[in-house]
C-alpha cells in the first residue's frame, strides 16, 4: 500500500507514505487487540457462567452484558493508580507496558488472510515466538520491582515456567515450518489451502499429536489455567500483579488475553489451515485476488473471518479448560514440560520429518475429493510470478503444476511423494 | 523484599539462597476466612509453617455467661457459621444434660434430619473451597448451589438461612412446616445423582489426585496426639465416630438408625463399590483420604435423612417444645461432645443454680485439626499448605470464638 502512495509525495517526504501506512496498520491492530480483549473478557466471564450453572453479566449493555468488559475498564481507569512506598518506581509502571507490548507487537507478523499482515517477515514463525517470549521481561519487571514477596514468588514461577515451555513450543512450531519448507507465515498458510485435509494438522498422525502439545504449551506459555501459577490465586495472593491496581493492572489482563489469541491465531495458521476453510468455498466461487481486485478483497475478509474464528475457537478451547480442572503444581508444571511435553515434541519433529520423507499417503491422499490445491508464492512481491490459477483447479492432475510453482525442496519432495504413490 | 546478607562476599564465594519469612493471612485468599500463617520458605520449599489464631474473637464464652442457656443459642450459630445446625445441637444436648431433660421421641427424629443436612451443606462448603484452594473454581459453585437447596429448606423451617438458632433446648423452636418433608425428599432424590459431578470434577480427576495424594499424610499415631477429630481422624483410618461412640444422651439420638462409620478398612471404605475408587497414588491419612472421607459422609447424611423420614412420619406425639426462656438451671455441671461435621464439638456448662450459667465453655474440633498443620506442612512446597490446610477445613469462627 505505501508503493501506492510513494509516488504523491516528493522524494524527501516518501517516509511520510510508509509512516502513514504503518500508522493505518498500527491502528488496525490497536482495534483488533483492544477488542478482542473486550470480547474475550466478556467471553470468559460468560462462558464461565455457564459452566458454573449462572448467568454471567447479564445487565451493562442488554441482555447479554456486552458492555460489561467497557464498564469495567471505565471502573479501572477510574480507580486510584496505587504504588507501593518500597517499590521500585520506574520499573513499576514500566513493567505493564512491556508485557503489554510484546504481546502486542507478535501481532505484527500475524497475516489475518493471504498476505493481510501489518508486515510480511519470511521468518514470521521466530518473530511471533521471539517476541511473545518478551512478555515475561515484564512479568519478572512487575514481580521484582513491586517490594511484595508474593509477586516476587509470581515473578520466579512466571520465570520459570515460561523459559521452560518456549523450548516444546519451539520444536512444536518447526513441524509445520519443516512441512511448508518456510518459516513465513504467509507460505505456511498457503500450503493448507484447499480442503480441510490439506490442513496440517490433519497432514499425518504425528502433526496431529503435535498440534496438541503445541496447544498444551501454548496454554502453559500464556499463564492459563491449568498452568496459572503466576498468579495462582489461592497460593500466591494475586502472584506478580497483587500490587497493581487501575490501568496498570488492566494492562496486565490486556496483554495475557492478546497472547492467548496471539498464540491462538498461531496455531490456527500453523495446523488448522489459518485463513482457509474447510471447504474451499472462495476458490470454488472464485473470490480470488486472481479473479480481480475487489473480490480478493472479499476473499480476504472471508478469510480474516476463517482465521479470527478459529483463533476465538482456540481460546474458548482455553477458557473451558480454565474453569474445569484445577491448578497443578509448580514441580508438575515443569515435569509436564521437561518430562513429558520436550520429548514428545521431539519424537514428534522426527515422525513428522521421517513421514515426509517415507511419502506415506495420509487423509490429504486419500480423500475422494482433491482440492484444487492451489499454492503460489504468497509474497506481496512474487505475486505476479504466480501462475494464474483458473485453469487446472478442478482437475487433480494440478498437483504436478503445484509442485513446479514451489521453490522449496522439502515441499517439492512432498507434493512429489504422495503423486507417486498414488500412481 | 528478600533478606539479603551483608556481606556481599559471601554471595560471591558461595552461591546461596537465603530464608524467607513470608506472611500468608490474615487477609489471603485461601485461608478460610482470617487465619494467618507465617512461613518461613526457601525459594519454593516451606520449611516451618507456624499458625497465628485470634483475628475473629468475640468473646462468646463469656458472653454466655451473662445469658440464659436458650438466649445463648444464636452464638454457637456464629461459631461453626457453616454447620450453625449442629452447633446449635451440640449446646441443647448439654443443656439438657444437666436438665435431665428427656426428649420426645419425634424431636429426636426431627433433629437427626436437621443436623444430617447441616453436615452435607456444610461439607459441601468443605468440598467447594478445597476444590477452590487447588485451583479449580467451577464445583465451589456446584457446591453452592446444591447448598442453596438445603439453605432454601432450612429457610422454610426457621426464617434464618445462615444463623438459625433452629435446634434448641428441649427440642426445636417449631415443628417441620407441612410439605417440608416431601420438599427434602425431592431435594435428596436431585442431589444423590448430582455427586457424581464432584466425584468427576474433584475426586477422580488426575490433576486433583495429583495435588492431593501422599501430601500432608497423617499417620494415626500423630492424628491421637494431636486430638484430631472428625474426617481429619477418620482419614488417618481410624475408627472413631461419635454418632456410635459417644455419649448415650447423643447416640440414643441416632438409635436403630443403620449407618457404618466411614473409615477405611483393608484398603476399603463401607460401601465403596458405589464410589470411585481409592487412586494409587493415595496413601492413608493424606489430603485426598481426607476429602473422600467426607465425600462419602456426604453420601451416608442423605441415607440418614431418609430414614429419619420415615421414622419421623411413623411417629407421634410432640416435636419437642423449647424450655422457658428463663428457666432454672439445677446447679452443677455438664459436659458433652457430639459429632459437628468438622469434628468433635464439645459444650461445657457449670450452673450456680439461677438462670444463668456460671462458666460456658466451647470444645473446639478445629483448634485441635488446625494444630496438626504444623507438623504436616513441613519441607514442602507453597502451593501444598492450601492443599493440606484446605483439606483439615477449618472455620475461624469456631477456633477463636
Amino acid at each position: 500500500m505505501a508503493e501506492f502512495l510513494a509516488p504523491y509525495f516528493s522524494t524527501n517526504w516518501q517516509w511520510v507514505a510508509y509512516l502513514l501506512v504503518a500508522l493505518v496498520h498500527c491502528a488496525l491492530l490497536i482495534g483488533l487487540v483492544a477488542k478482542g480483549a473486550l470480547l474475550f473478557i466478556w467471553l470468559e466471564r460468560k462462558v464461565s457462567g455457564r459452566i458454573q450453572d449462572r448467568l454471567g453479566p447479564t445487565r451493562v449493555g442488554g441482555k447479554f452484558g456486552w458492555l460489561q468488559t467497557l464498564a469495567d475498564g471505565v471502573k479501572l481507569i477510574a480507580k486510584e493508580d496505587v504504588t507501593p512506598g518500597d517499590a521500585d518506581r520506574m520499573l513499576f509502571k514500566l513493567a505493564p507496558y512491556v508485557s503489554f507490548c510484546a504481546s502486542f507487537a507478535a501481532f505484527i507478523a500475524i497475516p489475518f488472510a493471504a498476505g493481510w499482515a501489518a508486515q510480511n517477515l519470511n521468518t514470521g514463525v521466530f518473530f511471533v515466538l521471539a517476541v511473545l517470549g518478551m512478555e515475561v521481561f515484564g512479568v519478572i519487571l512487575a514481580g521484582y520491582a513491586s517490594a511484595s514477596k508474593w509477586s516476587l514468588f509470581g515473578a520466579m514461577r512466571e520465570a520459570a515456567q515460561v523459559v521452560s515451555y518456549e523450548v516444546p513450543l519451539g520444536i512444536c512450531a518447526v513441524v509445520p515450518v519443516m512441512i511448508a519448507g518456510s518459516m513465513d507465515l504467509n507460505v505456511i498458510g498457503e500450503r493448507q489451502a484447499g480442503w480441510f485435509t490439506n490442513w496440517f494438522v490433519f497432514h499425518d498422525p504425528f502433526t496431529f499429536i503435535t498440534f496438541w502439545v503445541y496447544f498444551t504449551c501454548s496454554t502453559a506459555s500464556v499463564n492459563r489455567a491449568p498452568f496459572d501459577l503466576a498468579e495462582a490465586e489461592s497460593e500466591l495472593v494475586a502472584g506478580f500483579h497483587t500490587e497493581y491496581s487501575g490501568l496498570r493492572w488492566s494492562f496486565f489482563f490486556m496483554a495475557e488475553y492478546g497472547s492467548m489469541l496471539v498464540v491462538s491465531l498461531l496455531a490456527a495458521i500453523l495446523f488448522l489451515g489459518g485463513w482457509n476453510g474447510p471447504i474451499p468455498i472462495t476458490h470454488l466461487v472464485g473470490l480470488t485476488a486472481e479473479q480481480g481486485v475487489l473480490t480478493g478483497v472479499v476473499g480476504g475478509l472471508l478469510g480474516i473471518g476463517n482465521t479470527l474464528f478459529k483463533g476465538a475457537a482456540l481460546v474458548t478451547v482455553m477458557i473451558w479448560v480454565r474453569w474445569t480442572l484445577p491448578r497443578l503444581r509448580i514441580d508438575q508444571v515443569m515435569t509436564t514440560c521437561l518430562k513429558y511435553c520436550t520429548p514428545i515434541a521431539a519424537a514428534m519433529f522426527l515422525g513428522a520429518a521421517l513421514w515426509n520423507l517415507s511419502g506415506i499417503p495420509f487423509l490429504n491422499d486419500l480423500a475422494p475429493h482433491r482440492a484444487p490445491l492451489e499454492v503460489r508464492e504468497a509474497l506481496p512481491n512474487s505475486t505476479a510470478q504466480a501462475e494464474p490459477p483458473a485453469d487446472g483447479t478442478e482437475q487433480p492432475e494440478s498437483n504436478d503444476a503445484v509442485a513446479q510453482g514451489v521453490s522449496s525442496a522439502d515441499h517439492e519432495t512432498h507434493v512429489a511423494g504422495p503423486v507417486q504413490a498414488r500412481r | 523484599m528478600a533478606t539479603q546478607t551483608d556481606d556481599s562476599q559471601i554471595i560471591e564465594i558461595d552461591v546461596r539462597t537465603d530464608e524467607m519469612l513470608v506472611n500468608m493471612g490474615p487477609q489471603h485468599p485461601s485461608t478460610h476466612g482470617v487465619l494467618r500463617l507465617v512461613l518461613r520458605t526457601d525459594g519454593e520449599i516451606v520449611s516451618e509453617v507456624t499458625p497465628h489464631i485470634g483475628y475473629l474473637h468475640r468473646c462468646a464464652e463469656k458472653i454466655g455467661e451473662n445469658l440464659t442457656p436458650r438466649q445463648w443459642v444464636p452464638y454457637t450459630d456464629r461459631m461453626d457459621y457453616l454447620a450453625g445446625m449442629n452447633m446449635n445441637l451440640g449446646w441443647a444436648l448439654v443443656v439438657e444434660k444437666l436438665l435431665d431433660y428427656d426428649l420426645p421421641e419425634k424431636a429426636r427424629h426431627l433433629r437427626v434430619i436437621i443436623a444430617e443436612l447441616g453436615r452435607i451443606a456444610s461439607h459441601l462448603v468443605g468440598m467447594g473451597t478445597f476444590g477452590l484452594d487447588l485451583g479449580s473454581f467451577s464445583p465451589f459453585l456446584y457446591a453452592f448451589r446444591e447448598r442453596e437447596k438445603i439453605l432454601d429448606l432450612f429457610e422454610e423451617v426457621c426464617g434464618a438461612r445462615l444463623t438459625y438458632s433452629y435446634l434448641t433446648v428441649g427440642g426445636a423452636t417449631s415443628d417441620l412446616p407441612g410439605g417440608w418433608l416431601q420438599k427434602c425428599e425431592a431435594f435428596l432424590e436431585q442431589f444423590e445423582p448430582v455427586i457424581a459431578e464432584y466425584h468427576a470434577l474433584l475426586t477422580t480427576n488426575s490433576i486433583f489426585v495429583k495435588r492431593t495424594a501422599g501430601i500432608g499424610t497423617m499417620s494415626p499415631e500423630l492424628a491421637i496426639a494431636y486430638g484430631c477429630s472428625g474426617p481429619v481422624l477418620r482419614g488417618s483410618g481410624i475408627d472413631q465416630d461419635l454418632r456410635r461412640d459417644g455419649e448415650e444422651r447423643y447416640t440414643e439420638m441416632y438409635d436403630g438408625y443403620a449407618f457404618e462409620v466411614i473409615v477405611e478398612k483393608d484398603g476399603h471404605y463401607p460401601r465403596d463399590h458405589d464410589y470411585p475408587a481409592v487412586p494409587r497414588e493415595a496413601e492413608l491419612g493424606d489430603s485426598w483420604h481426607r476429602f473422600y472421607v467426607r465425600m462419602l459422609e456426604v453420601m451416608q447424611a442423605i441415607d440418614l435423612i431418609r430414614q429419619g423420614i420415615d421414622r419421623y412420619s411413623t411417629s407421634s406425639g410432640s416435636w419437642g417444645e423449647p424450655i422457658k426462656l428463663n428457666q432454672r438451671l439445677p446447679a452443677g455441671e455438664a459436659y458433652l461432645e457430639t459429632e459437628a461435621p468438622r469434628g468433635q464439638m464439645g459444650f461445657y456448662l457449670v450452673s450456680d443454680g439461677s438462670a444463668i450459667p456460671w462458666r460456658v465453655r466451647a470444645r473446639s474440633s478445629c483448634f485441635c485439626n488446625l494444630s496438626v498443620a504444623e507438623v504436616l506442612c513441613r519441607n514442602i512446597l507453597i502451593a501444598d499448605i492450601p492443599a493440606i490446610v484446605g483439606s483439615l477445613d477449618v472455620v475461624m469462627g469456631e477456633i477463636d470464638r
